[in-house]
């Protein structure tokens, strides 16, 4: 293998570990909306992510420098090519990130109010759009010799990329709500369940309709038919077992499970586009891997600095989730936050 | 940059200039700001002063505001290089995106996890354990503007690379160098000096606010906090004068363009060079009228000597052309704006100048012998609008950083026409230009907003307001 190929799967490992973390963060950010019923549950409901959410984001900041530090003929091409989708998704965070401070210091009813829903409309932006820009991608979009993407309206918005963005939020809604499950207690916790109990059959039919689509609008099944078919099956498998969590209560096998079925679109994506980073409406402008990537020498460094680095955050990245286990409840304690 | 036509280039241009301007109000503010707040917890932890305590709670607040701002604002940046210049990051990927990378995975890292143990750990740990983690967060700060510092100053001087034959694009051949860059360790410490500055300047000026309400049971923790602020003032606002007189020598070696426009120099200065105060720009015919001078001082400035005169832009333009003509062509314009590097620095050098004049005189008015500073009600109000200062300086030195560039995106090898994206058009570019600038009103209304109405709460506010209410991360909640 070589160390392209080596960071082209890092990068697709770095936005599988971001879709998993940042994946429930959106859905928590919706189900202020879609779950709670009142402020107190709202606010109940964002301190779940409150010390983790900017360090689930920086995942997604990671995995962007990845692509500019191995690949950057793929980065070049991609954030140029979806311009005004990448500057709504960033909207979409900038609103999020201030969301959390401004949402503490408000005073009034209407500032309270003002930043919840913008802490909603930025956990449901980002990944729709992400997800809408992924899956416009693998279908092939006009570029010319330079590798410059010129996507017209409709390779950008079509059924497979609607459908992509809405299976994208909808999988981070259910995973927000089987991590709300873990961390509230109290009524929160039994409605995120049953909740979850209505959206998942919707979820499977999502996963179908996604499924036969990514097999008519991309080359994925006839290029790689049987390592699509298998990731296609785990997606499901996943959910399934997010589902059978909700069924019989257990909680952690519901999260595991709806945040595996994300890493694994991500998995289904990248092994489709291999060894084409970028896929051209005319072959011959498609990118490859081995066309994108920087001089051996770049990658060596980075590469040890990845195998260096990458380990100890892991560490405190996961030491700093074990501080905070016990259950919020939102109805004993008069949440601050 | 004013007077520009609605071009791709110069409206990528002016979206990165806002975009990283407004960043960069907020990034210096919470690099010092986590760095003092440290200091503070690092006091009270080991001299056990509750006031220490009460003030790194209370600044802590602003500097999450700050933090809370900067992170957004920077996730732009990131996006950007691909989005509006994606020539320029095929260019220089091989180089940039290491030092990008590295920050991430090395920094941000770092920050974003401990800050978010240190907000909501405050009754858990003890204190020294707990001002560890805003020094991790301090620190993944700073390892952040080394790595950006990196990749900037390769801009201004690019070190450890070749030109690959075949594509043309840039190559990492020793990273070492790119680390080692002279650039990048003059100017690092000058930044994060002018940080610290930028946060002492802020809380000096927010305490003096508080002064004036005249509350006296805020009186101790404002007190000891303006006195706090105003010897860090003093303190970082020289250093940071000091480490950008170093810098200075560098900018001489590598962009001696750079330095004459901020010295608003068109033909070569006699020898001792005479340093010009002010000065009336014709940035048309390329000559200046109507200087103001001071004799001999520019060469000290330059060469820390009293003798050797400075090479003027009409110079420096012809030595430009005959070395770069072959390459880049004869209608190259190798000026920078020389009106905007000039008053920039006399700008910048004038705030901190300022800075230290307003810090000395406020820190004789409340010293402990003979404390009078509420008596002077105008002391504090000079101290209060200073708040400022620091912003407009920090904004006058990026100024002159990125614009003395001009016209290369990468000094001398890529010019900043050739990095625009050629797939941007003037529609989406103007589109995004407005999102930000009504984004960014928007946000840096509302910050000022509730920073000004932290501090009319006051210090003590908020633990009059936890008696009914319990954090949902507190210890009570925890139930340890």
């Amino acid at each position: 293998m070589t160390l392209s190929t080596l960071w082209f799967i890092l990068i697709g490992l770095l936005f599988a570990i971001f879709l998993f973390l940042e994946g429930f963060d959106f859905g928590v950010g919706m189900a202020t909306r879609f779950l709670a019923k009142d402020d107190l549950e709202r606010t109940a409901i964002m301190s779940t992510i409150g010390p983790h959410w900017d360090g689930n984001e920086t995942w997604l900041v990671t995995a962007g420098g990845a692509m500019f530090a191995s690949l950057p003929m793929w980065y070049a091409s991609l954030f140029s090519g979806y311009y005004i989708l990448f500057l709504l998704v960033l909207v979409g965070l900038i609103l999020r990130g201030v969301s959390f401070e401004f949402h503490k210091h408000a005073e009034t009813r209407t500032g309270k109010n003002l930043w919840m829903w913008a802490f909603f409309a930025g956990s449901i932006i980002p990944p729709f759009f992400l997800c809408m820009i992924l899956l416009s991608m693998v279908q092939g979009i006009p570029m010319d010799a330079a590798g410059n993407a010129f996507p017209k309206f409709f390779d950008v918005v079509n059924l497979l990329s609607i459908v992509g963005g809405v299976a994208g939020v909808l999988l981070s809604l259910v995973h927000g709500l089987n991590f709300i499950r873990l961390r509230i207690e109290g009524p929160l916790r039994d409605r995120a369940r049953k909740l979850n109990q209505i959206l998942y059959p919707i979820l499977f039919l999502g996963e179908v309709v996604f499924a036969v689509l990514v097999f008519l609008q991309t080359d994925f099944f006839t290029k790689r038919f049987f390592s699509s078919l298998i990731i296609t099956l785990l997606i499901v498998l996943f959910s399934l077992l997010g589902y059978y969590g909700v069924l019989k209560n257990r909680e952690g096998w519901s999260f595991a499970g709806s945040g595996l079925a994300l890493s694994m679109v991500i998995v289904l994506l990248f092994n489709g586009l291999f060894p084409r980073v970028m896929i051209a409406t005319n072959p011959a402008h498609s990118i490859l891997i081995k066309d994108a990537a920087n001089s051996p020498y770049t990658l060596t460094i980075m590469t040890i600095v990845a195998c260096i680095l990458v380990p100890i955050v892991a560490i405190y990245f996961i030491w700093s989730y074990s501080l905070f286990t016990k259950r919020i409840n939102p109805r004993e304690n008069t949440v601050k936050y | 940059m004013l007077g520009v036509g609605l071009s791709i280039v110069s409206l990528a241009r002016f979206q990165f200039a806002m975009t990283t301007v407004f960043h960069f109000f907020f990034v210096p503010f919470s690099i010092g700001m986590g760095f003092l707040v440290a200091i503070m917890e690092t006091i009270y932890a080991v001299k056990k002063d509750k006031v220490y305590l009460d003030m790194a709670k209370f600044w802590g607040k602003i500097f999450l505001l700050s933090f809370a701002v900067g992170i957004v604002t920077g996730i732009i940046q990131e996006f950007q290089f691909g989005m509006n210049w994606s020539e320029y990051s095929r260019f220089m990927g091989d180089v940039f995106g290491a030092p990008l990378a590295i920050e991430a995975l090395l920094a941000f890292f770092i920050e974003s996890v401990f800050i978010g143990i240190w907000m909501f750990t405050w009754d858990r740990f003890k204190p020294g354990v707990h001002a560890f983690m805003i020094w991790m967060t301090s620190i993944g700060t700073m390892l952040s503007a080394i790595w950006i510092l990196a990749a900037n100053s390769f801009m201004q001087h690019p070190t450890g690379f070749k030109i690959n034959n075949t594509t043309g694009r840039i190559q990492l051949t020793d990273f070492g160098a790119v680390v080692a860059n002279p650039q990048l360790w003059k100017v690092f410490p000058h930044v994060i000096l002018a940080a610290f500055m930028t946060a002492a300047v802020v809380i000096a000026g927010m305490s003096a606010w508080g002064l004036l309400r005249k509350k006296k049971d805020e009186n101790h923790f404002f007190k000891t906090s303006l006195r706090f602020g105003l010897w860090a003032s003093l303190i970082f606002a020289i250093a940071s004068a000091g480490a950008g007189d170093l810098q200075t020598q560098q900018i001489i070696k590598d962009q001696p363009m750079k330095f004459a426009a901020t010295e608003g120099i068109y033909e070569d200065t006699k020898d001792p060079a005479p340093w010009t105060v002010v000065e009336l720009i014709d940035a048309k015919d390329h000559k200046a009228s109507g200087k103001i001078e001071v004799p001999g001082v520019l060469s000290i400035l330059a060469y820390h000597k009293l003798s050797g005169s400075v090479k003027g832009m009409n110079t420096i333009n012809k030595e430009l052309h005959a070395k770069y003509d072959n390459k880049f062509g004869k209608d190259m314009n190798y000026y920078v704006p020389p009106k905007t590097l000039f008053w920039s620095f006399r700008v910048m050098t004038g705030i901190d100048a300022l800075v230290m004049l307003v810090a000395l005189v406020g820190l004789i008015f409340s010293r402990k012998k003979k404390d009078t500073i509420e008596n002077h009600k105008w002391m504090l109000v000079v101290l209060g609008l200073s708040i400022w200062l620091p912003f407009i300086g920090n904004s006058a030195g990026w100024f002159i950083t990125e614009f003395g560039r001009y016209p290369w995106i990468v000094y001398g090898l890529f010019t900043i026409a050739q990095a625009v994206s050629p797939t941007s058009t003037v529609a989406s570019l103007l589109f995004s230009n407005i999102i930000y600038f009504l984004l960014f009103t928007l946000l840096g209304g509302v910050m000022v907003w509730y920073c000004r109405q932290t501090l009319h709460h006051g210090p003590y506010f908020e633990e009059a307001d936890s008696k009914q209410n319990v954090d949902p991360f507190a210890k009570e909640a925890f139930g340890q």
